[in-house]
């Protein structure tokens, strides 16, 4: 994964996205990263991407659509 | 032939009875049979055993049901009605009676239903919808699941339910559809196929239905919906009646599950919690990562003392070297937000580590003298004989040594 110059804010991260992010830097830092420097803040990026994955889990609620005419509609439960 | 009065007996009872009971059973046609008749003599004692005989207007046949197979009739038995039953002709020899022995009881319209269900069964086995090598593997973690059933009924509540408790972080789309009737088959299929051509396309469909009798599931058995799944590109888990319903649409599917709640788990074999505990391990394989890698540094730094233990004044490197190990035992514990302020720390101890390497050893006015003919090092003034090389900060030079000195 290149490294942007300014990586997203974790809290803009979708679970998907904040997963795979949090296996990169895992092979990164399993690997030889560049510095200890490096590895000690991709790290603590680590850590918050974990938090973030594991909050989302917590808080998702299923969403659920419903194929009409027109397209996709929210479903009506009773 | 002469009926002899006198002649001994060929047979004993059971002897007889055992050929006849051979005989009946050895005949494979008997041993899977469907007949049709009107149920009387229904009894069902304490046992749990059902016991009835079948009748018409020429014959009687005596009938047994054992209670594994009783207890799962959805038929209300009764004086008079008109059955299917299937079973095996077997004889009761204590009894001397030979009997169906009945492991399925069906109403007698049913029972041409089910001829139908046999017949169109094989027509489409034989156009290959079944087949094993058909059958695709389901996606390990869906993240968009579509299910085609009606928008009423438990069916699509229950599905809901198991896909909310599973996979929250799913998106589910719902093709509503009727799932009996003579509009269900159209609909079913044109549910199947908006579901198919959707973009993005779901990872999974889910093909259900709450139980019912073999009229009210027909639509599932209908040749244009058995094709229309067989014709899916998206994986199909069908979850069609009770355990014990099988449709045609149930034999086309990637996987068949027993009840509709079954195929919502079956799509779902990755769930929250199995997520959740991937991104605890991913949090914990980062930590110890970063611990070894401070490790191997402090071990590089370690080594590089050893080295310049050669060239440095012996004592103040001890000094040095304690530290970086109580250091290093600092650093084995697991406070890793800790090792953050150590690792400048440790940086710092780096620098100052270098300070004490040969190069800046010798810019303060100390040489590395070594004997020419096999470069060992001198450190002792009576090592000091004969042709020498003396290295400075900058370079070396050659150098005889004039007399042992003291």
């Amino acid at each position: 994964m290149a490294k942007s110059t300014s990586p997203k804010p974790v809290e803009e991260l979708a679970y998907e996205a904040a997963f795979a992010e949090l296996e990169q830097i895992v092979s990164t830092l399993e690997g030889e990263p560049d510095s200890l420097e490096q590895a000690m803040s991709l790290f603590e990026r680590g850590q918050t991407l974990a938090r973030r994955c594991t909050q989302l889990l917590e808080q998702a609620e299923l969403k659920v659509k419903r194929l009409s005419e027109s397209g996709l509609v929210d479903l009506e439960e009773d | 032939m002469q009926p002899s009065l006198f002649s001994a007996a060929q047979w004993t009872v059971s002897t007889l009875t055992k050929h006849i009971r051979d005989a009946l059973e050895s005949d494979l046609r008997l041993q899977d049979v469907w007949v049709e008749g009107e149920l009387s003599n229904i009894s069902r004692p304490a046992s749990g055993h059902l016991y009835f005989t079948l009748k018409d207007s020429g014959a009687a046949l005596k009938c047994a049901m054992w209670k594994s197979n009783a207890i799962r009739l959805e038929l209300r038995v009764q004086d008079g009605m008109a059955v299917a039953a299937h079973g095996k002709i077997g004889v009761y020899e204590a009894g001397g009676q030979y009997q169906l022995y009945v492991d399925r009881l069906i109403p007698a319209g049913e029972g041409a239903l089910f001829q139908e269900f046999l017949r169109l069964k094989a027509v489409l086995e034989a156009e290959g919808l079944f087949a094993p090598g058909r059958k695709r593997p389901l996606p390990a973690l869906p993240r968009r699941i579509g299910i085609v059933t009606s928008v009423s009924g438990a069916a699509l509540r229950d599905v809901l339910n198991t896909l909310r408790r599973r996979l929250p972080v799913a998106e589910v789309i719902l093709a509503p559809s009727a799932v009996q009737g003579e509009d269900a088959p159209g609909q079913l299929v044109q549910a199947l196929s908006r579901l198919n051509a959707l973009k993005p396309r779901p990872d999974v469909i889910l093909l259900v239905r709450g139980g019912g009798s073999i009229e009210d599931l027909w639509a599932f058995n209908d040749s244009q919906v058995v094709r229309a799944v067989a014709a899916l590109d998206v994986p199909l888990i069908s979850g069609v009646g009770h355990e014990t319903d099988f449709t045609l649409s149930d034999f086309a599917a990637d996987l068949r599950a027993p009840t509709p709640t079954a195929a919502a788990e079956l799509a779902t074999q990755i769930t929250v919690s199995e997520l959740r505990e991937r991104a605890r391990t991913g949090a914990i394989q980062a930590e110890n990562a970063i611990l070894g890698l401070i490790t191997r540094h402090r071990d590089a730094i370690s080594a590089a003392i050893n080295e310049l233990r050669y060239y440095s004044p012996g004592r103040r490197l001890q000094t040095d070297r304690q530290r970086l190990d109580e250091f290093g035992r600092r650093l084995h514990s697991a406070q890793v937000h800790r090792l953050a302020l150590q690792t400048s720390a440790l940086d710092g101890w780096r620098k100052r580590l270098l300070a004490l390497s040969p190069r800046e050893v010798m810019n303060r006015g100390y040489a590395v003298v070594t004997r020419r003919s096999d470069g060992a090092v001198i450190r002792r003034v009576q090592q000091a004989r004969g042709g020498i090389h003396v290295r400075v900060s900058d370079g070396g030079f050659d150098a005889e040594v004039a007399d042992g000195g003291s």
